[in-house]
């Protein structure tokens, strides 16, 4: 069953995580070079998925269905950041030559 | 709580359809890149917030499978981008 604490804890997480979503996108919008674009849109990415995915854990309680994803949210904060200095280095390889 | 997981799938499928500028608009294929990963991203959220939604587990597996491919996809356009080929 879900109490009302863990509703108001999983909206919170789960707002705060929207709210880090809309910063990544004005970054990725008003931000004047490519650099600083991969910067901002990298860092307000990971943070608003694992706010998402922590709320949505609160929500379901401690069952096999959290353990899923926790290994979603450990898959997304390993590949995430790795792309975007991938995507920074191959950038940084065109500028130069 | 199903009315408000219902707004927060809405309200993300805004923001990934507003990604979509500078995907068509940025100057350098890393600006196209990036804001495609972003996409990816706030896909993963909709899918995880719509299994909620509609209490079905099998969607959780459908989002870890849509960010392994979403990996994916961004590493072999980087290496694309850098060789020429995907050899």
């Amino acid at each position: 069953m879900i109490t009302l604490i863990q509703e108001i804890v999983a909206g919170t997480l789960i707002v705060l995580g929207m709210f880090f979503f809309l910063v990544a996108l004005l970054g990725l919008l008003r931000m004047p070079d490519v650099f600083s674009r991969i910067h901002t849109t990298t860092k307000g990415d990971t943070l608003g998925i694992g706010l998402i995915i922590v709320g949505l854990m609160v929500l379901s309680g401690f069952t096999a269905l959290s353990l899923k994803l926790f290994v979603t949210l450990v898959l997304i904060w390993i590949t995430t950041p790795t792309a975007a200095h991938l995507i920074a280095k191959s950038e940084y390889e065109r500028d130069a030559s | 709580m199903l009315n408000f997981l219902l707004g927060s799938t809405l309200f993300l499928s805004l923001l990934s359809l507003v990604s979509i500028y500078r995907a068509f608009q940025g100057p350098t294929p890393g600006d196209r890149i990036i804001s495609i990963n972003l996409m990816t991203t706030l896909v993963i959220a909709i899918i995880l917030l719509l299994s909620f939604y509609f209490s079905e587990e099998s969607y959780i597996d459908v989002a870890i499978l849509y960010a392994m491919i979403g990996f994916l996809m961004t590493v072999a356009v980087v290496k694309y981008l850098q060789k020429g080929s995907l050899k």
